[in-house]
């Protein structure tokens, strides 16, 4: 039973950072439609930038403010010279696009920084287990971090002039215009926070997993699995599903298919909600005109 | 009221062309939005009434001259022109479905940098099924609620122009009424230059103190509104009732 709950606990933990990306898909998804298969990169892209910066001898979190700056920024800037220009374009090409760039984060960051696993530091320090053996410090930490972090993103969107800008740009870009908003620019702003959020994500997860090119693959599934059980439309669903898939993973991993075999519950899940119920937990229907 | 219309016009349109890709729509109109009055742009569907106000709003791309308060503003972007303060009810209402009442109006006032929460206040005295159905997702409400709602969210932006795209659109009588007897109380105490495009002339000349006719992107007739209205040849001849 202890056991159990251990994985549980565990699960929470990690799913909080598919939780983060998986939020980050569906503020992409809300207001573009489409899902940033590079968001996953990006956010590695944007650790190896932390690693850097804490190889100058730079303090963590200065090097964790740099590195948002850094991704909020790269976030924007793509929005502006790549997306912006593909507004219009057939569904192909932003998936094209969205596959490029994530063959190019992959590679020149293996480039720039080589293949080879890296350590990445924790700020919470290793220490001992805690909470009878529940939590690693690492963990309680990165949940403590990125509750926060959703928490602050909800209440942006929810509290501020700007976050129902934002959403209402994204919900209803004609109308948004005629009330005022720049659109465009509320787009970027939102890729720029998307970016910032993957790389938190990618931060945290980094010191479980190391640093390599390759280190968000699973997650990116993992976190597009919670999105799609959460419902794609659905910032709070992200959440959720999220953290349900970092227990399912674990749960899965530990008692069912075994952990060579866990990255399979996320494409099972991803088949089992487009099949049962493609709208997922808390997400609305999708009809579009053809 | 007389004196307000001897001001310089707040709208002024010459040679209007506009149109979609290869498809020309507005074909070289001239009208003008006197200072605090209400202009009607009566015509069939497919005449050019929804384009014209696409038009003035920047939302296709146009020759000829716009003129707001004296100034071109074809080449302005949609946004840059509501924040001169052009409120556009919009065809199909534009409702911000996913979106509350109260948050649908307050995107509204998003170019503003005074306080808001009195203009709430006080549009929805006008509106008081609104106010019931504040904190309601907006994709709720009943086609004339969103039709409220847009007017609403457009007298946030404190329009010194408010453009009306067929306020009557798919709404029972009933309601086209309230909706009316309410764009009244509006025109008297919010003191805004409209330009209302309708389809529903009969209805629309009894708020508009002048009236152009549109067929197929040209002005074919114009003059006060109640000219119009009397004259029975006219009235049968072009706007069938």
């Amino acid at each position: 039973m202890e056991g159990v709950l251990h994985q549980i606990v565990s699960g929470i933990a990690t799913g909080g950072i598919y939780a983060s990306i998986a939020l980050a898909l569906v503020m992409i998804f809300l207001a573009t439609h489409h899902i940033n298969f590079a968001q996953g990169e990006m956010a590695m892209f944007s650790t190896y930038i932390a690693l850097t910066l804490l190889q100058l001898g730079l303090p963590y979190w200065a090097a964790f403010l740099a590195t948002l700056v850094f991704s909020f920024v790269m976030g924007v800037i793509l929005q502006r010279i790549l997306l912006e220009p593909l507004a219009n374009a057939p569904v192909l090409a932003s998936v094209g696009a969205f596959l490029g760039l994530l063959l190019i984060f992959n590679n020149v960051a293996g480039w720039l920084f080589s293949y080879t696993l890296k350590p990445f530091p924790s700020p919470f320090g290793v220490g001992d287990p805690m909470f009878g053996g529940m939590f690693s410090r690492h963990e309680l930490g990165s949940t403590v971090v990125t509750m926060a972090v959703l928490l602050s993103v909800w209440a942006f969107f929810r509290f501020t002039r700007l976050g129902l800008a934002m959403r209402g740009a994204a919900y209803n870009p004609v109308s948004s215009r005629l009330v005022g908003v720049p659109v465009g620019r509320m787009l970027a702003l939102g890729w720029g926070l998307a970016a910032g959020i993957g790389a938190i994500a990618g931060m945290m997860v980094a010191p479980v997993v190391f640093l390599d090119p390759n280190m968000m693959g699973g997650v990116l599934l993992y976190a597009f699995a919670g999105a799609l059980l959460g419902g794609i439309t659905s910032p709070l669903g992200a959440v959720v599903g999220g953290v349900m898939m970092g227990v399912i993973e674990n749960l899965a991993g530990a008692y069912v298919v075994g952990t060579e075999l866990k990255l399979t519950t996320a494409l099972v899940i991803i088949v089992l909600v487009l099949v049962v119920k493609p709208s997922g937990l808390f997400g609305k229907a999708l009809a579009s005109r053809v | 009221m007389a004196d307000t219309i001897t001001e310089k016009p707040i709208l002024e349109v010459r040679g209007l062309h506009a149109g979609y890709g290869q498809v020309k729509v507005l074909h070289g109109m001239d009208f003008v939005v006197n200072t605090g009055g209400v202009t009607a742009l009566l015509g069939a569907n497919g005449a050019g009434k929804t384009t014209t106000l696409r038009a003035i709003s920047g939302m296709v791309r146009t020759t000829g001259d716009i003129l707001y308060d004296g100034e071109r503003i074809n080449a302005l972007s949609t946004e840059a022109i509501a924040a001169m303060r052009v409120g556009h009810v919009p065809d199909g209402r534009g409702t911000f479905m996913e979106l509350t009442v109260e948050e649908n109006l307050k995107l509204g006032g998003y170019t503003r940098r005074d306080d808001t929460a009195a203009d709430l206040e006080r549009i929805c005295t006008y509106f008081p099924k609104l106010k019931q159905r504040f904190r309601q997702q907006a994709g709720t409400l009943s086609g004339g609620e969103q039709q409220m709602l847009a007017i609403g969210r457009a007298l946030m932006i404190k329009p010194r122009l408010l453009l009306l795209d067929e306020p009557s659109f798919g709404l029972a009588p009933l309601i086209v009424r309230e909706i009316f007897e309410i764009m009244r109380q509006i025109i008297i105490s919010e003191r805004t230059s409209i330009l209302l495009v309708e389809q529903n002339a009969s209805l629309a000349l009894t708020i508009a103190d002048m009236a152009y006719l549109l067929e197929t992107g040209r002005i074919v007739m114009s003059g006060p509104a109640d000219e119009i209205r009397r004259d029975e040849s006219l009235r049968r001849s072009y706007l069938g009732y």
